[in-house]
């Protein structure tokens, strides 16, 4: 079956064939990943790809075209005194600021990514999340961050989640969707579990921890839960889906435990921008400066590093 | 690598550069002599042996040959010591020095896992986070025993029994002797104890903690030497007890020559442990638990889970997820903090499991392995899974001690139980399901000393360790671990 085949006939998944968690398991093995000791040039190749995944946010009420232009500037010119480096994946900002995110971003092959369907709670019908969905691809954005219904999920109406995240998906039309869990709202890891095998067979083309609005965000258990069901999904259908874990992920060294994780639960497929991100605002100023201190031997003063 | 779309590469891009961890705090001394009463002499017959890093074959150091003069010489020590201070001496003066071993090993736990990955060929992240650490709290635990051993027995009376004779194996070379000196000192006994001849150092290193602590001389005598050192201290008319961890086939002389002497005894021997995965266990939990349960320490565990039992309607897949997750794991140096997998402790070690690898083969069973390279010098074996055995087959039977793991399915869980049973060993045993009802079944009617579920190799001084029918006779650790050291009189 092609890619879009399954995509266009996916249909609720039996959920009861998902396969149970055990926390305490999850949380040794995620544990397991941070004893990794990542030194030298594995370390400065590691933060080089980090640097490639991230999706610089701001998603705040307060937010101007006049910040956002800023965030776009800093996604261009991470730090321009070291020549070389990568540049983040993709700007991610609310609908309304996805037009100005365009017109900074011009031709540098950065993303705009716009979170939509009534971010971050999603409570509002479905034809204002399908409009605002389809106003953000109109306005440019080359991907969508939509919530799921935490509510409807948490009721049990599966079958509500299901058809929403498909029609999103659908008005999406050719731009990438990310579908946010809010894992810290759905309470188990059987519940992150199920809830990532529903929106993979929905159409995700990326599955999200967080919208980052909401404590605990991203973790490393959560996380792995995720990868583990995107793995089973490849191993069931041959289609790859992403992952992106947002929130709380604010320190170079963290980022690259989730890069160990990654490594040893999906492989090398997945590590590229195109199959893993991470939401994050402050992370890349951490990575920065890291990359600093490997090429120097000595850490520079965050003053050194833009903050936009 | 895997080219194959359809499969995970996890051989190809990003990978970890070497992470060794630093030798330069660690000594090691050219040659260790005997520490007998207190000092280390050198063995009368003068003779040493070489003790050398399994994963570069290089020497580290020679060690003295103990015969049975030396041996002698230090039971003689052990009982002077006995009759001496350590037997009058106030039970909460006994524990201090207990507790001064725990803490100096903790100070020194650095130094103590370098030296067991260079001797013994452990990855250093299990010696740094597992062996020294347990080792430690078993002093801990012991050293708060010391002066209330009234209350572990109640109603009974504590006597201590006098020189308890200790032989040790190689696959957790400290941890193994803080199981035994540390009971053995708490409830006022003195010790003999002798090391395995290939992992004699953190033993040596441990005598320089006890001079360091200033027990008495004679409380705790360490004398290297090979099988007929062990056979000294086990017939010496002196030694009040022997307590011996090591193969079934040493144990059974043991016994042998225990029998009608009236010395007291515990054997911790082999295993065969069936982990068994039932359908509705968290399957991604339970690989791990697989993996955990065969591949730690090199499978150089007497309670290992060398044979998987998983239930029929989820082989395919815990197969498929467990030959993913091997290819992950890292074989190579044990001084990288990275390594998941040492080094073979020894060639003769090395060569019985290479013996098992043709046996399983020629029984008919499918062997795997992961792709991973070893390399060209030290005793390597790659985590290996055998698929298509059953019962009748050796490596099913037989303890093979190495990265080796016989896969067998059952139907129903009086099947995955009668399975689970048929063996003459009976150390441990893992039950992996969802439902608590199950694991109560599971639990009540395997016949082993230890059944993890949901888990695989936790250890902790609080709890007793031991095996039924050929695993062994006694228990260790905990409050069980106690009454082996002591005569109770009511």
């Amino acid at each position: 079956m092609s890619v879009t085949a399954i995509r266009e006939t996916g249909h609720l998944p039996d959920l009861s064939r998902v396969p149970l968690v055990d926390e305490v398991g999850v949380e040794e093995r995620s544990a397991r990943f941070q004893t990794r000791s990542i030194k030298k040039e594995s370390k400065v190749e590691a933060l080089r790809m980090v640097l490639s995944m991230i999706d610089l946010t701001t998603l705040e009420g307060q937010d101007t075209p006049g910040k956002v232009q800023q965030l776009c500037q800093k996604a261009i010119h991470l730090h321009d005194a070291m020549p070389g480096l990568p540049h983040v994946a993709a700007v991610c900002v609310y609908p309304t600021m996805v037009g100005v995110a365009k017109k900074a971003l011009g031709k540098n092959n950065i993303k705009v990514a716009s979170v939509a369907t009534a971010f971050p709670s999603g409570m509002a019908p479905r034809q204002i999340k399908l409009e605002e969905t389809r106003i953000a691809v109109d306005e440019g954005a080359d991907e969508i961050d939509m919530v799921i219904s935490r509510g409807a999920f948490l009721q049990g109406d599966y079958g509500f989640v299901f058809d929403e995240i498909a029609a999103i998906r659908e008005a999406c039309g050719d731009a990438h969707l990310k579908v946010i869990l809010e894992t810290g709202e759905l309470g188990t890891l059987d519940r992150v579990r199920r809830a990532s095998v529903l929106a993979m067979h929905a159409g995700a083309d990326f599955i999200k921890t967080s919208t980052g609005k909401i404590q605990p965000a991203a973790t490393l258990p959560v996380t792995l839960v995720m990868l583990q069901a995107i793995r089973d999904y490849f191993y069931e259908t041959g289609r790859m889906v992403g992952m992106k874990p947002a929130g709380g992920i604010s320190s170079a060294k963290l980022a690259i435990h989730y890069l160990v994780m990654l490594r040893e639960t999906l492989g090398a497929a997945w590590m590229t921008p195109a199959w893993y991100r991470f939401g994050a605002s402050s992370l890349a100023n951490d990575v920065l400066m890291q990359l600093r201190k490997q090429a120097t031997g000595i850490y520079q003063s965050a003053d050194y590093f833009s903050k936009d | 690598m895997s080219t194959d779309p359809s499969k995970l590469a996890f051989n190809a891009g990003w990978q970890y550069a070497p992470a060794p961890e630093s030798t330069d705090h660690v000594t090691i001394d050219e040659q260790y002599d005997l520490f007998i009463g207190g000092e280390f002499s050198p063995p009368g017959e003068g003779r040493y042996f070489e003790t050398i890093n399994p994963a570069t074959e290089e020497r580290l150091s020679s060690v003295a040959l103990a015969g049975e003069a030396d041996v002698d010489r230090a039971v003689k020590a052990a009982r002077k010591a006995y009759a001496g201070p350590w037997s009058k001496m106030k039970a909460a003066e006994r524990g201090k020095y207990i507790f001064r071993i725990a803490r100096i090993l903790q100070e020194r736990a650095r130094e103590f896992s370098v030296v067991e990955s260079l001797d013994g060929g452990k990855p250093i992240r299990e010696s740094r986070d597992i062996d020294i650490p347990l080792a430690a709290a078993h002093f801990f635990y012991y050293a708060g025993w010391a002066d209330k051993l009234e209350y572990a027995f109640p109603g009974r009376r504590p006597h201590s029994l006098g020189v308890a004779g200790q032989v040790i194996p190689w696959n957790f070379p400290l941890l193994m002797a803080a199981w035994k000196i540390a009971p053995a000192l708490a409830c006022g006994n003195t010790v003999v104890l002798k090391p395995a001849e290939t992992t004699p150092l953190t033993a040596l290193k441990l005598a320089e903690v006890i001079q360091e602590a200033d027990l008495p001389p004679g409380v705790v005598n360490i004398i290297t030497g090979a099988g007929d050192t062990g056979a000294a201290i086990v017939n010496h008319p002196d030694v009040d007890k022997i307590a011996f961890t090591g193969s079934t086939e040493v144990g059974r002389i043991i016994q042998r020559s225990l029998a009608g002497t009236g010395k007291k005894y515990t054997l911790e021997l082999g295993g065969k442990a069936a982990n068994i995965i039932f359908a509705d266990a968290a399957i991604d939990q339970a690989v791990e638990g697989i993996v955990n349960g065969i591949f730690f320490n090199q499978g150089h565990v007497c309670c290992a889970g060398s044979r998987l039992l998983v239930q029929e309607s989820v082989a395919d897949e815990v197969i498929t997820k467990l030959k993913d997750r091997m290819e992950t794991l890292i074989v190579g140096d044990p001084l990288d903090k990275n390594t998941d997998i040492g080094a073979i402790n020894s060639a003769e070690q090395l060569d019985t499991i290479r013996s098992y690898l043709s046996i399983g083969r020629e029984e008919g069973a499918e062997m795997y392995q992961s792709s991973c390279e070893v390399p060209d010098t030290g005793y390597w074996c790659r985590p290996t899974i055998f698929t298509g055995v059953s019962q009748s087959n050796r490596i099913v039977q037989e303890e093979i001690f190495g990265p080796v793991l016989a896969i067998q399915t059952f139907r129903t869980l009086e099947e995955g139980l009668t399975k689970a049973n048929n063996t003459p060993y009976g150390l441990s045993g893992g039950v992996w399901t969802d439902k608590g009802a199950k694991i109560f079944k599971m639990t009540q009617n395997i016949r082993a000393g230890v059944i993890w579920a949901n888990t695989f190799n936790k250890f902790d001084p609080t709890s007793p360790f031991g095996g039924y029918k050929e695993s062994g006779v006694g228990r260790e650790g905990g409050l069980h671990g106690l009454d082996a050291y002591l005569r109770l009189e009511s």
